[in-house]
């Protein structure tokens, strides 16, 4: 730290030089910035500003970068300097294009830009150059948990792009769900008729691919460690163990049926004859084995009539059952309905629907279905009757209105049941679960995490695990673990396959990153990690027990161990540290608050508020810079700093604010709860949970609660967040101005 | 042992089957997918003259419910619009089956007697075929006189004005009733229309035997 030599860059181009006074910039820098070299330069983006920063960099001692340009998300291949740090004060998106180019507000315009300068200065000073995790792991070898499509595909993908690949199946053969399939739903032209499996196709590469090692009858004693450095422990069948060192994993435990036995009213467990969609697919590739006719389970009778109930023990509003559509089932019944037609088309299959979803190609099918004969009806079946072989059907036929339809001895029926995630312990549940929950909860743990949250990936809702699912759908929050297939959530073997395509490639990706001591996504190849002052930690367990990703565990003393892999770099870990030891060299609570200090308050009888925003980087500053793009103007008296997430504010920022003068202060961060859109999924949860607690400390400043705003902002409020600054900064007029001014 | 019982017996309840085979374009029934489109774009459900949607009447074919389609006058209030031939996005020639439906339950003797659609439709055939031209005033005479002798006086009374305006205008010849003019070659017309009926009837008894 001893050595650094500050340089600060102002831009002339893009029309900074016509609305701002450069000049004045400049001698803001060296003079309020205490900067020994500031320069300005008509096009610093272009080779001759950049070779200007690197000449300087190569022979004046400059350390630290202050470019005072565009927002720091644009010409980032241009004021690229790995070995520096660099801060960006936003002059073009965040100043010059948010203003009218008026005579009156060139004076208010100049204002924000010397604050942007001075913020610029004062956060460069706080950094220090990233120099990347230096706790890595080198190993290449990726993890499959599970045999089945999604496990097989991701093998084989992985394999093909030269990775070595350890595929784990609890059972002693490969296949998984879809090797109990008769066939499977067309994916190619023309989607008239249900198509082979493939999985045998599947088996023999994975058994022929050296690259991949293959334990059948195997679980997941244990997983240790991080990213590029997993230690898993598997148990074969015999009792012993064999460990094996891990890059990546993905998990593809994929889903079981909803048990039939809990719709007793629609015959499940009632008679043999009334059958889920695995039991028709055993009927079907029993008749295959024998004259191709499917008999009735009951007496060995040829089946002639036959009911397919869809949404069974789905789409519940009951609370009983499944909540959710698992978006197979409907092209399903149609395939297994086609067993019949194709077989013989005497055969009455009549399929009770309520909402026909027949994803993919899926319309080609289901109109293949009705040219063969299959007659669809929708309706809503109240019950299935057992008689002897046959059964009754009753339904309430929705287009015709008749409560008391019903088709009279039917051979077989069949319960298209949802799937259900096999993902193991739901480790926010407490250890007892109770007998209120609707979904089945699994017991028994898959991966044996050593993680102090616990022994699985975390869910989301229904017991399917948790994944940003609009951005990065293959994530879990576990970083270097992926989910792939139904565990993630309900799909078929076209849309599994994709997803194991999908996971294989993000968890190579994980792996490569974690040998270079790069964080995975969203800030992909941020070399900063958190660093923690242990002497001042009070082993309070919050940066332990929030982190949105699990990355810190704790050592016998109760300190925290950072997994530096494992780290997203979201900063949450800084917002909840109470003692503010921990930090990222080039992100912290003292170079965001030195930003704030920084900024030059007026005094109460000039009319000028000051509005503190710290807005996240992932989509409300992008929202604030495309606001800048589109010429959405707003307020000249706010001061934007960029955070990582809203989780990583720290309360202190806030109290330093308000401490300094500000008049207000804006949060946006993304939406939380259920449809969070946080890129750090629990962040912006984790923040606001600790933003509800500053009224506490509004008062002990004897401050109105208007003083701090919450804002959930989207990548797409580019109209409404500038709506929403300017009404803030109104109301602010009518609050008053900050009695803490000029201390 | 009636056309329709005969029918009947032989399909049990397999009414969808009968309809694919029995009705014109019938097979196309089961591939309605009950969108609904046919039954929003028909300008007659503006007047609730439809008891039966088309949609509805397919599920209703689906559903078995033979008395229910063949005796509903549903089929005999389309307009021949082809609103819903244009829009059915499974391509379901929706006019021509109706047409369909309702000239098979005629066959069957199944319709409603009275309605008027089928009323008409049996007058202006029977006019027309007689002398080989339409004679206007005896066919709108029929027609007034649907539904008994005081009923078509009021109804003639009601339309005195507009009658004696095309006698002025001589567009209508009071002289019509009697006898009323014909075409060149009537007794060709009859003998070209009695082989036509005998191919239909031949037609029509085969497919009823299967």
């Amino acid at each position: 730290m001893a050595d650094i030599k500050v340089a600060a860059y102002i831009c002339k181009g893009c029309g900074l030089g016509e609305r701002l006074d450069t000049d004045a910039l400049v001698k803001i820098a060296q003079k309020d910035g205490k900067v020994p070299l500031a320069k300005s330069h008509e096009f610093l983006c272009n080779a001759d500003g950049v070779a200007m920063i690197r000449n300087d960099i190569a022979n004046e001692g400059v350390t630290h970068v202050m470019i005072g340009a565009c927002s720091r998300r644009a010409k980032t291949e241009a004021f690229f300097f790995p070995e520096n740090a660099v801060a960006r004060a936003n002059l073009r998106e965040g100043v010059i294009w948010i203003r009218p180019d008026t005579d009156e507000a060139r004076e208010t315009t100049q204002e924000m830009a010397e604050d942007y300068i001075r913020m610029g200065c004062a956060e460069v000073k706080a950094m220090t150059a990233p120099g990347g995790n230096p706790n890595t792991g080198t190993s290449k070898t990726l993890l499959v948990v599970g045999g089945g499509v999604t496990g097989m595909t991701t093998a084989i993908e992985a394999s093909k792009t030269g990775y070595p690949v350890v595929l784990v199946e609890k059972t002693g053969a490969l296949g998984g769900w879809a090797a109990k399939l008769y066939k499977r739903v067309p994916v190619h032209e023309p989607y008239k008729s249900p198509a082979d499996t493939g999985v045998a196709d599947l088996v023999s590469q994975v058994l022929a691919d050296s690259n991949i090692k293959l334990y059948l009858n195997a679980t997941i004693a244990k997983t240790d460690g991080a990213p590029g450095r997993f230690v898993v422990e598997v148990a074969t069948e015999s009792g012993a163990t064999h460990t094996e060192d891990i890059g990546a994993i993905v998990q593809a435990s994929g889903f079981t049926l909803y048990d039939m036995n809990k719709l007793p009213e629609l015959g499940g467990g009632k008679s043999a004859n009334v059958v889920d969609q695995a039991g028709l697919e055993a009927l079907a590739i029993a008749a295959a084995a024998g004259d191709g006719v499917i008999r009735r389970p009951s007496d060995g009778a040829p089946v002639k009539s036959v009911v397919f109930v869809q949404c069974a023990g789905q789409r519940d509003t009951s609370g009983q059952h499944l909540s959710y559509c698992s978006g197979f089932c409907c092209n399903a019944s149609i395939k297994q309905a086609m067993y019949f037609k194709d077989a013989n088309p005497s055969v009455d299959t009549t399929i009770i629907y309520t909402d026909l979803r027949t994803p993919g190609n899926g319309e080609d099918f289901y109109r293949s279905a009705q040219e063969k004969g299959v007659i669809f009806t929708k309706g809503k079946v109240a019950e299935v009757v057992p008689n002897g072989n046959t059964s009754t059907v009753k339904f309430h036929d929705l287009i015709l209105d008749d409560k008391d339809a019903a088709e009279v001895d039917v051979d077989l029926v069949v319960l298209a049941t949802g799937q259900v995630a096999n993902s193991g312990i739901n480790i926010e549940l407490p250890p007892v679960v109770t007998e209120a929950d609707t979904v089945e909860i699994k017991p028994i743990s898959i991966l044996n995490l050593t993680y102090r949250q616990g022994k699985d990936v975390p869910q989301l809702k229904q017991g399917f695990t948790d994944s940003h699912f609009i951005c990065f759908p293959y994530e879990t929050r576990r970083t270097g673990i992926y989910t792939a297939g139904p565990v993630r959530r309900p799909m078929d073997i076209a849309q599994a396959r994709e997803d194991a395509t999908g996971a294989a490639l993000k968890a190579i990706q994980a792996l490569e990153n974690a040998e270079l001591g790069r964080a995975a996504h969203p800030r992909s190849g941020d070399l900063s990690f958190p660093k923690v002052r242990l002497e001042g930690c009070t082993q309070c367990k919050r940066c332990t027990v929030e982190c949105p990703f699990g990355a810190i565990d704790e050592d016998e003393k109760r300190f925290p161990v950072f997994n530096e892999s494992r780290c997203r770099r979201c900063g949450t870990c800084m917002g909840a540290c109470p003692v503010r030891v921990i930090s990222f060299e080039n992100y912290s609570v003292n170079s965001v608050g030195a930003q704030i200090k920084a900024v030059d308050i007026p005094d109460e009888f000039s009319e000028k508020p000051r509005i503190l925003i710290l807005a996240c980087e992932n989509d409300a500053y992008p929202a604030l810079d495309m606001a800048g793009m589109s010429r959405n103007e707003y307020s000249a008296f706010v001061r934007i700093i960029p955070i990582r997430c809203l989780g990583s504010v720290n309360t202190i920022w806030i109290t330093d604010a308000l401490n300094a003068g500000y008049d207000g202060v804006m949060l946006m961060g993304c939406k939380s709860g259920d449809e969070y859109q946080c890129h750090f999924v629990k962040g912006s949860e984790l923040g606001r949970v600790r933003m509800s607690k500053i009224d506490d400390t509004l008062k002990t400043l004897n401050l109105e609660s208007e003083r701090v705003r919450d804002l959930e902002v989207a990548i797409t409020d580019i109209e409404r967040v500038p709506e929403m600054i300017n009404k803030y900064a109104a109301e602010l007029v009518a609050v008053g101005p900050s009695p803490f001014k000029g201390f | 042992m009636s056309a329709n019982t005969a029918v009947a017996e032989k399909y049990r309840n397999n009414f969808l089957k009968e309809i694919e085979e029995q009705v014109e374009m019938g097979d196309w029934v089961k591939m309605c997918m009950q969108c609904g489109v046919c039954s929003g774009s028909c300008p007659t459900n503006f007047q609730s003259a439809w008891e039966h949607p088309p949609q509805e009447l397919f599920m209703m074919i689906r559903a078995g419910k033979r008395e229910e389609v063949l005796t509903s006058s549903s089929m005999w209030n389309c307009t021949s619009c082809y609103n819903c031939i244009v829009r059915c996005p499974r391509k379901l020639p929706i006019t021509h089956i109706m047409h369909g439906i309702a000239e098979y339950a005629h066959r069957l003797g199944m319709a409603p007697k009275m309605q008027p659609t089928r009323f008409f439709s049996g007058l202006f055939w029977k006019n027309c075929t007689h002398t080989g031209r339409v004679n206007e005033l005896k066919l709108s005479m029929g027609l007034y006189f649907k539904d008994g002798f005081v009923q078509g006086i009021k109804n003639g009374m009601a339309m005195q004005s507009v009658a004696l305006g095309l006698v002025k205008a001589k567009r209508l010849n009071v002289m019509e009733l009697f006898g009323g003019h014909k075409c060149k070659d009537q007794k060709g017309v009859h003998a070209m229309l009695k082989k036509a009926y005998e191919i239909e009837r031949g037609r029509k008894t085969a497919k009823i035997a299967g």
